[in-house]
């Protein structure tokens, strides 16, 4: 499939990527490029095939529902930017 | 054309906080409340190298909703990724259900306008995780993120857009509410956004195809939604009066102006991009599993219903009226139960509580006094320590300081006259000072009894036995 | 006699006969660092002063008889994706510099619950993200063969201090090839296991259908014992399988006699550097010589694995990498005004060219109107891939391949990113199947670079392939004739 240069900042704005205008000629090449390759899978004899859903066979594997505090609330903050009265603080958001 | 031309088609998406211990995929607690990032673990903050761990109660909650509203319980399903990004959602995904949610194809019944019967169609029941909470920062004009709700269980139920009004889709949510009151998933404080509902309404002229929708999300009161649903269905029948078109978009609903207001930019265009979380396995159900859930289902509202009205003798209206809320029907026992009379304790739920409730604009959830309280404020009445006059003001009291009524009328020294010496000293008196009331009476006019005793009981304040008195007056004015 | 030669196994020996002690070890493995690494830049952290209080520590431990583990005092280097509590977990990412994780991952407090000693957290590529360490925010590693080439990727920090015997082993973590490939490039053992043999809980995520951790060792025993630590079902990790305890250094039998070995021709083809093919002959012949039975089969998957993983490892990866939003930990960009504004700029300060070029394809193959012709097909080719290795081991122990098509290359000698992705074409097919897989060193080529051979073995049967591995160690001993020379 061909790519757009509209369609990849679609893309990067989805993914909240800022692309600099030198950046995007670069990554449209290999993004083409890879996903070319990536269309091999659709050579692949998949016909009556089932997708894999799941990393492995497991299933129902639950925990059940104790309370177990997480003690260390400091190291949970430890590595926010900024914080205020315990929270995250960012900039205002408009609701 | 005129508005009854159009029909209004309404669907709900019903947002509950399942009432498990701990969250769905951590073991932190979820009490509402609580200092900011308090009920958190690297988990829940969706610190790097964390992984969910499904909570089997969340599970089982979903299904017996899913059985309570007539449900098809999926044997097989799976969660998924939803991805956008928001500062309250910390994984930048939610982790929700997509395309095999544990239920689906269920229906509510209510009334609908006319008053018959009406079959509300629930397209399905997905469970998924709450996001935290953005709370205003007042000092720096940031916002603040608490993630102590992130992750807290929610079931989402959809409906089908079978809903034709404001009233019907009130009394639909009402009635969701109450089952999953009844089954005991969800404590559903809308007040504490433990419900919650995105509202979908389009427009379309009789007789043609449905129109386009606009939604209004995370609506948590009945008022809101009932006004909202007013305001959009109107304000979209006139943009297609005036020859424009409506939009599919989100809106949001502001109570205090009472309009709706788009919400998100053009640049914002969502595309979630599902896709199951790799994170977590399958659920496969086992008919075993699924029937022992449904045969310890709790007694539902239709069941309670027939109970009163057979063993209680409540009339279908009361008993409609009552079991309407889990927590009235529960208050309702509970002071049977203290005080033996059912008749009563109905009486005072479906007059003096209701009203109450209404004046002050609280849901049932909300009473503060306990069904014991309200118990022993009926006995005091039936052995004669306070009039029903009294009752009322220790109902009023109780609402404000719930309290023991006892204490409650000990201490406003409430407790009714019975003594039949004090009670004559009364009616000698108020008979004295009223001479045309006696002649009233004694020319046939029953009214002056009325207001004898009323005067009387103002003298007393309220505290002489109303019977004992209405006697004494009568054999005074007989002689 | 220096101790930074020895093996694991052989460490405990001379542990157990009091030949050496554990304070010992830790000073002459900090000695190493300190002569060594300064040419192979293998660390992003080192905890060698650290190493030095702890083993004392544990010395006391044991010598109270609190600690009873034969692995007490045994010194680890960690791949810095593990979380690790209080000690920078980066990620080779600008993003996660300085980021200090508020837990220990599963495998991380199964090493300290046996007494084992983090000698520092090993270098990688950005996330995990690459096949030469090259996407490494923090550093370039070099190969301890020819410091003028890769060490392989993603796991080529671990790889390479392993060869230059700054830590005696390592932990790596393997999601299309990045255990095994830079060990084949360092002339060391990688074993990715079934997924779903070892926890990930506080693995940070790349393609988390397809990551697993697995240890990066001098010789082949050494490998069993430390897959012995690590394997095991952990209640954080639902993925992980509850399986009955195996004993992995009793499967070493030293015997290939009457097993099957299956060599699929199609990884022997074009694309396949001669030198490697050769010396892979060679290994063929050794096994036949030691009694195993070889058969040429037909496995023409290559091409669909590598194109199915990168679409299912990058969608994974797209949404996994969500997370750095500059808000609650990671890179937060000092330009800008809004919310919108420290979404972008953080992530694209922080994160560097390959990751973000993964994120883009993942989101793209993920988006509306592309799912069913990537996604879901990708998912599709996924379990045509797991059926056709089935096929295989119906009638074979294991399948022997070439671990990369070349040994390690030059530094910036790749074109373009899919030229680096084709470096993974002998290893995402066991990703993608989930099954586990070994390299091994089989001899060098002409400059003395590594060469790898891969052993895979059917679901769970890491038995089977540690004892073919080991089988051919004792028959050839790689160690004992070839050694890194630090050539510059």
């Amino acid at each position: 499939m061909q790519v757009s240069r509209e369609q990849l900042l679609h893309i990067a704005n989805l993914s909240r990527l800022n692309l600099k205008d030198d950046e995007i000629d670069n990554y449209l090449e290999n993004l083409q490029e890879i996903l070319t390759f990536a269309e091999k899978v659709n050579n692949a004899p998949t016909d009556g095939v089932d997708e894999t859903i799941g990393a492995n066979d497991n299933y129902n594997v639950f925990r059940k529902d104790e309370v177990i505090p997480f003690e260390d609330k400091e190291a949970l903050l430890q590595n926010a930017y900024s914080q205020e009265r315990g929270m995250f603080k960012i900039p205002k958001v408009i609701q | 054309m005129a508005r009854s031309d159009y029909e209004v088609v309404i669907g709900l998406e019903v947002h509950a906080e399942l009432s498990t211990k701990t969250k769905i995929f951590c073991s932190c607690p979820t009490d509402f409340g609580g200092e900011p990032n308090t009920h958190c673990c690297p988990i829940c903050m969706a610190m790097p190298g964390t992984l969910p761990v499904l909570n089997e109660r969340v599970v089982e909650y979903a299904v017996k909703a899913g059985l309570a509203t007539n449900c098809e319980i999926s044997r097989d399903s799976k969660n998924d990724r939803k991805n956008y990004f928001y500062p309250d959602l910390p994984k930048s995904y939610q982790i929700s259900q997509f395309d095999k949610p544990l239920c689906e194809h269920g229906y509510v019944e209510i009334e609908d306008d006319e008053g018959n019967l009406k079959k509300v169609r629930l397209l399905r029941i997905h469970i998924e995780e709450d996001a935290g909470k953005l709370n205003h920062d007042e000092f720096g004009g940031g916002s603040l993120v608490d993630l102590n709700r992130a992750g807290v269980p929610l079931i989402e139920s959809v409906s089908e857009p079978d809903l034709r009004s404001a009233g019907e889709a009130e009394r639909y949510l009402r009635k969701l509410k109450s089952i999953f009151e009844y089954i005991e998933v969800s404590d559903c404080k809308m007040q504490e956004g433990s419900l919650r509902a995105d509202v979908n309404v389009s427009v379309h002229k009789k007789g043609e195809p449905f129109g386009t929708r606009t939604e209004m999300k995370n609506m948590n009161s009945f008022r809101s939604i009932v006004r909202a649903i007013e305001y959009e269905s109107n304000r979209q029948i006139d943009v297609l009066e005036e020859g424009g078109i409506i939009e599919q978009e989100s809106l949001r609903w502001d109570d205090v102006s009472g309009r709706t207001f788009s919400m998100r930019s053009k640049e914002d265009a969502q595309d979630y991009r599902y896709f199951p979380d790799p994170d977590l396995v399958a659920i496969r159900l086992s008919e075993e599993y699924i029937q022992n859930i449904k045969d310890n289902l709790p007694e539902l509202p239709e069941s309670r219903k027939e109970r009163y009205m057979s063993e209680y003798k409540l009339s279908e209206k009361d008993a409609n009226l009552i079991t309407a809320s889990k927590y009235l029907s529960d208050l309702f026992e509970g002071t049977k139960n203290v005080c033996g009379n059912a008749k009563l304790s109905a009486n005072w739920i479906l007059s003096d509580i209701s009203r109450i409730l209404n004046e002050k604009e609280m849901e049932p959830d909300q009473i503060p006094f306990t069904a014991v309280q309200l118990g022993k404020m009926i006995q005091l009445i039936e052995n004669g320590t306070i009039s029903s006059a009294i009752g009322k003001k220790v109902l009023t009291e109780l609402f404000e300081n719930p309290i023991d009524p006892e204490g409650i009328v000990k201490a406003k020294g409430w407790i009714q006259i019975s003594d039949e010496g004090a009670i004559k000293a009364v009616v000698m008196q108020v008979l004295e000072a009223n001479p045309q009331s006696i002649a009233d009476y004694k020319a046939g006019k029953d009214k002056a009894l009325g207001f004898l005793v009323g005067q009387a009981m103002k003298a007393t304040k309220g505290q002489a036995n109303p019977q004992m008195l209405n006697k004494m007056f009568i054999d005074e004015l007989r002689k | 006699m220096d101790i930074t030669e020895l093996t694991v196994h052989e460490l405990q020996d001379k542990l157990k006969n009091k030949e050496i002690t554990i304070s010992e070890i830790t000073k002459a493995y900090s000695d190493r660092i300190k002569e060594k690494e300064s040419d192979v830049d293998a660390f992003v952290t080192i905890l060698a002063d650290e190493a030095i209080v702890k083993s004392r520590k544990i010395e006391e431990k044991i010598n109270n008889g609190e600690l009873k583990s034969s692995f007490a005092g045994i010194p680890i280097g960690i791949k810095d994706n593990m979380c690790t509590k209080g000690i920078k977990t980066t990620c080779g990412s600008k993003m996660l510099e300085n980021f200090i994780a508020p837990y220990d991952a599963t495998i991380v407090e199964r090493l300290n619950k046996e007494g084992m000693i983090n000698l520092g957290k090993l270098n990688m590529d950005e996330f995990a993200m690459g096949s030469s360490t090259e996407n490494s925010a923090i550093k370039k590693t070099k190969n301890p063969w020819n410091l003028n080439t890769v060490p392989g990727g993603s796991s080529g920090g671990s790889a390479a201090a392993v060869a230059a015997n700054l830590v005696p082993w390592a932990l790596g973590s393997d999601t299309g090839g990045s255990i095994r490939q830079p060990s084949s490039f360092c002339g060391v053992v990688g074993l990715k296991p079934t997924y779903g043999l070892v926890s990930r809980y506080g693995l940070v995520a790349y393609a988390s259908s397809l990551d697993q951790i697995g240890p990066i060792t001098k010789d082949v025993r050494d490998c069993a014992m430390l897959l012995n630590v690590l394997a095991g079902r952990d209640e954080k990790d639902t993925t992980s399988i509850d399986r009955p305890k195996v004993d992995y250094v009793e499967a070493l039998k030293n015997d290939v006699k009457g097993l099957k070995i299956a060599v699929p021709k199609e990884f022997f083809g074009e694309g396949i550097n001669k030198e490697v093919k050769a010396k892979l002959e060679e290994a063929i012949a050794k096994y036949k010589e030691l009694g195993a039975e070889v058969e040429e089969v037909s496995l023409d998957i290559a091409e669909h694995a590598l194109a199915a993983y990168y679409i299912i490892a990058c969608a994974e990866a797209s949404s996994n990498l969500g997370r750095f939003d500059g808000i609650r930990y990671g890179h937060r960009s000092e330009k800008g005004e809004t919310l919108r504004d420290i979404y972008f700029n953080s992530r694209s300060e922080g994160f560097g060219p390959e990751v973000k070029r993964r994120i883009i394809l993942g989101t793209y193959v993920l988006s509306s109107g592309y799912y069913d012709a990537y996604y879901k097909k990708a998912q599709k080719v996924r379990t045509l891939i797991a059926n056709k290795f089935e096929e295989v081991f119906k009638n074979h122990d294991v399948i022997l391949t070439p671990t990369s098509p070349t040994t390690a290359f030059e530094f910036n000698s790749k074109s373009s990113p899919l030229e680096m992705y084709l470096a993974d074409i002998c290893t995402v097919s066991v990703n993608v199947a989930g099954l586990p897989g070994i390299s091994i060193p089989c001899g060098v080529d002409g400059k003395g670079m590594p060469i790898g051979m891969q052993l895979i073995g059917n679901k769970f049967q890491e038995e089977t392939i540690l004892n073919v591995a080991y089988t051919y160690e004792q028959a050839t001993n790689f160690r004992a004739n070839y050694k890194p020379e630090f050539k510059k």
